[in-house]
């Protein structure tokens, strides 16, 4: 059993000032860094399920045995500092990764019991079921009316223009973003602000009736308000959608998600409730990254 | 207080340095503009040089004949068929009017002098004018016919008067002749339609740029229908398709370097694949385009790459991200972006291409082609190969029409161009 005089000096200074600031600390695992996930990777009503997945751009180990399950209308955040894989483990989610040529995937992924890797998985309805919001908003350099309009056409989902106006508003309302465009929506979308251009493209995400959708820092180039509009977003797209969310703001995993998981070096050090990663830590490193020694 | 002094110090060192920066900033903008004032009087003086020499071919030089049209000449048997009227002899006609008009030349070799002032493509003149309307047989009327080359010149100056006569292409009677016509005003320089209607000729005063003009249309034609299809598909297909192996590799390099290929090896191939080997006509615009799209294609395809790759990833992410294909990414989103930069690239393969002269030569679009070609399959020459012919020939009157074709060569570019960079704004306008 490890005990707290086994810390590092380092993390002892730490725990001293966790202490003073009243926050319980329970023994960490310190199995070594090459130690198995803690806390409780398994989610109540599972919709996705993954199971010792690898990652290897060319020769390089970029995430190790990752196991981890992502519970139906919950949102999950991947923290963790640069370069530690959480959004390779998300590109992971829709095979995003097939475009990168020297990425190679092995273990298993399934969502609604559907292995996404396997060889007859079609990766088009699959990404039309799991849809990704970018770190950087990328709308089409097409009207706002084309960027929401464009996933339902090319999944043949509106069979009139009527269908397809009524798909466009409400992907925009669902997204926040109806009243502020509604006048313009054949202006480029290129031309809405930062924090607008990110809402279109959840709106277009939305487009598609996902039924999981991925955000890759989604806030990372937005404002505090835009952000705020965002979060608050997600929070209500969690009634319908199981959502993955990658983060470098603690505060943002500790508002809008249930779950959150730390990775470390390619490693998924620990997943819990959010409330209790960030309180009550288990592992040495998810402390030390969440009370700002590293990262 | 010891921070102070040093970030004076720092601020100190780096006023020095001002100094010497904005004068390295002002010697290089000099450069830049000497550079491009140069650029700009060079090529002012080549426009001067060519429109100076060139813009007396848009006129020659006619005299007025009253022709007669003897019946007993174009048509003695009275059957009004267009093929008699075709073979009558004109020439008599026109030989009859000039001594009319100088009832004082005498001696056979005056006389012969004197037929010599009205070009010899003038009997076509007249032959026309008859098909056109054969009521004038019988009547007389005065006509407009082209004076020959030399007469043209001295209308147009080029013949010295001061030369001694022995030393002059036309004697000091011939120039008499002029100056009577000059009086009764019925010799003078109108517009040249010729030039514009007509196919090349030994007589210059009949050669005219249409033939070489619609050559080079026919040719470029069949090279942009092939090139830019073929071009825009080949980099589509190695950019965004095709894996990275040795192979692409290898490609990759050979199309770098077959842009560096002289052109005219790509005209011995063209010599031994298209018309040895599969028999396609010599001369054709059909070969000649084959030929430019072969030299052409590189520099489309290496255009078309780096278009394509300047369109960011994010742009292909957001497709694949909405469950589009790899080919509908590519032709929805992917390929409109990189449109343009790829219109940049087939414009300069075009203008080279319309340019080129030496891999025709392989392929015997040099050759002496009266006829205006009427399709792909006509033998025909192009601009730049008519403009090398005339360059070549002999006669002073060859001078100004090779400024000339070179005008129209220019205006040609400067036409194509205008509707390229048209075409890329309007599809730029799009997004």
């Amino acid at each position: 059993m490890n005990t707290v005089t086994q810390l590092k000096p380092k993390s002892v200074s730490r725990m001293k000032t966790l202490i003073s600031k009243n926050i319980s600390v329970k023994p960490l695992n310190l199995q070594g860094e090459m130690g198995a996930t803690v806390g409780s990777i398994h989610a109540d009503n599972p919709r996705i399920t993954c199971r010792n997945v690898n990652v290897f751009y060319g020769e390089n180990h970029a995430i190790q045995d990752i196991n981890l399950d992502i519970g139906t209308n919950e949102v999950i955040s991947l923290i963790g500092p640069s370069g530690c894989g959480k959004s390779t483990f998300l590109r992971c989610l829709n095979r995003m990764n097939d475009t990168v040529e020297s990425c190679r995937v092995n273990g298993e992924i399934k969502i609604d019991n559907v292995d996404v890797y396997s060889k007859h998985m079609d990766v088009v309805p699959l990404r039309a079921q799991v849809g990704m919001v970018f770190q950087k908003p990328n709308p089409f350099p097409k009207s706002i009316y084309d960027n929401i309009a464009y996933g339902p056409k090319i999944h043949g989902l509106a069979s009139t223009k009527a269908e397809l106006d009524q798909i466009v508003e409400s992907s925009l309302r669902k997204a926040g973003l109806w009243d502020e465009v509604k006048d313009r929506l054949h202006q480029p979308g290129t031309g809405l602000s930062g924090g607008q251009q990110q809402r279109l493209c959840i709106a277009r995400t939305l487009s598609v009736e996902p039924e999981v959708i991925l955000m890759d820092e989604p806030c990372s180039a937005l404002d505090p308000i835009a952000t705020a509009k965002i979060e608050q977003l997600i929070d209500e797209l969690r009634q319908r959608y199981t959502i993955a969310i990658v983060t470098h703001s603690m505060q943002q995993a500790a508002r809008v998600s249930q779950r959150t998981a730390y990775f470390h070096l390619g490693k998924l050090i620990e997943v819990g409730k959010t409330s209790d990663v960030f309180t009550n830590p288990l592992h040495e490193l998810t402390q030390d990254y969440i009370t700002g020694r590293f990262g | 207080m010891n921070n102070r002094t040093d970030s004076l110090s720092t601020m100190e060192k780096v006023r020095k340095g001002i100094a010497k920066r904005r004068s390295a900033e002002r010697r290089f903008r000099f450069y830049g503009l000497t550079g491009i004032v140069l650029g700009l009087v060079f090529v002012l003086i080549l426009f001067i040089s060519i429109i100076g020499k060139g813009y007396s071919a848009f006129q020659q030089t006619q005299i007025a004949l009253d022709i007669e049209f003897l019946e007993s000449v174009i048509d003695p048997d009275q059957t009004r068929d267009n093929k008699v009227i075709s073979r009558a002899d004109y020439n008599s006609l026109i030989r009859k009017s000039l001594s009319k008009a100088f009832p004082e030349v005498k001696g056979r070799r005056q006389i012969r002098d004197l037929n010599r002032m009205i070009s010899t493509g003038a009997m076509f003149q007249l032959r026309d004018r008859v098909l056109e309307d054969p009521s004038v047989i019988g009547q007389s009327e005065r006509i407009w016919l082209l004076a020959s080359d030399d007469y043209d010149m001295l209308m147009k100056g080029h013949i010295d008067g001061t030369v001694p006569e022995s030393e002059r292409r036309l004697k000091d009677h011939q120039v008499a002749w002029v100056d009577q016509l000059l009086e009764q005003g019925r010799i003078k320089k109108r517009f040249n339609t010729f030039f514009f209607t007509s196919g090349d000729s030994r007589a210059p005063e009949m050669a005219g740029i249409r033939g070489a003009l619609m050559g080079s249309m026919y040719t470029l034609f069949v090279t942009l229908v092939l090139s830019f299809p073929i071009g825009a598909a080949t980099a589509v297909y190695l950019e965004e398709f095709a894996p990275t192996n040795k192979w692409t590799d290898l490609i990759e390099v050979n199309i770098n370097n077959l842009a560096a290929v002289p052109s005219i090896v790509f005209g011995l191939l063209g010599l031994a694949m298209f018309i040895n080997f599969f028999g396609l006509p010599r001369s054709a615009p059909l070969v000649g385009g084959l030929v430019l799209t072969l030299m052409t294609l590189p520099t489309i395809i290496i255009a078309g790459r780096a278009a394509l790759k300047s369109v960011p990833p994010s742009i292909r992410e957001a497709a694949l991200g909405m469950g589009a294909s790899k080919l509908q990414t590519v032709f929805h989103h992917v390929l409109p972006l990189a449109l343009p930069g790829m219109l940049t690239g087939t414009i300069i393969g075009m203008a080279q291409a319309l340019g080129e002269t030496a891999p025709l030569l392989m392929i015997g679009m040099v050759a002496f082609i009266v006829d205006i070609p009427k399709g792909i399959f006509d033998s025909a020459t192009v601009l730049p190969v008519q403009i090398y012919l005339w360059a070549d020939s002999p006669e002073r009157a060859f001078v100004e029409r090779t400024s000339a074709a070179i005008m129209v060569l220019l205006a040609f570019l400067i036409s194509m161009n205008a509707i390229a960079v048209f075409l890329r704004k309007r599809f730029e306008r799009r997004w």
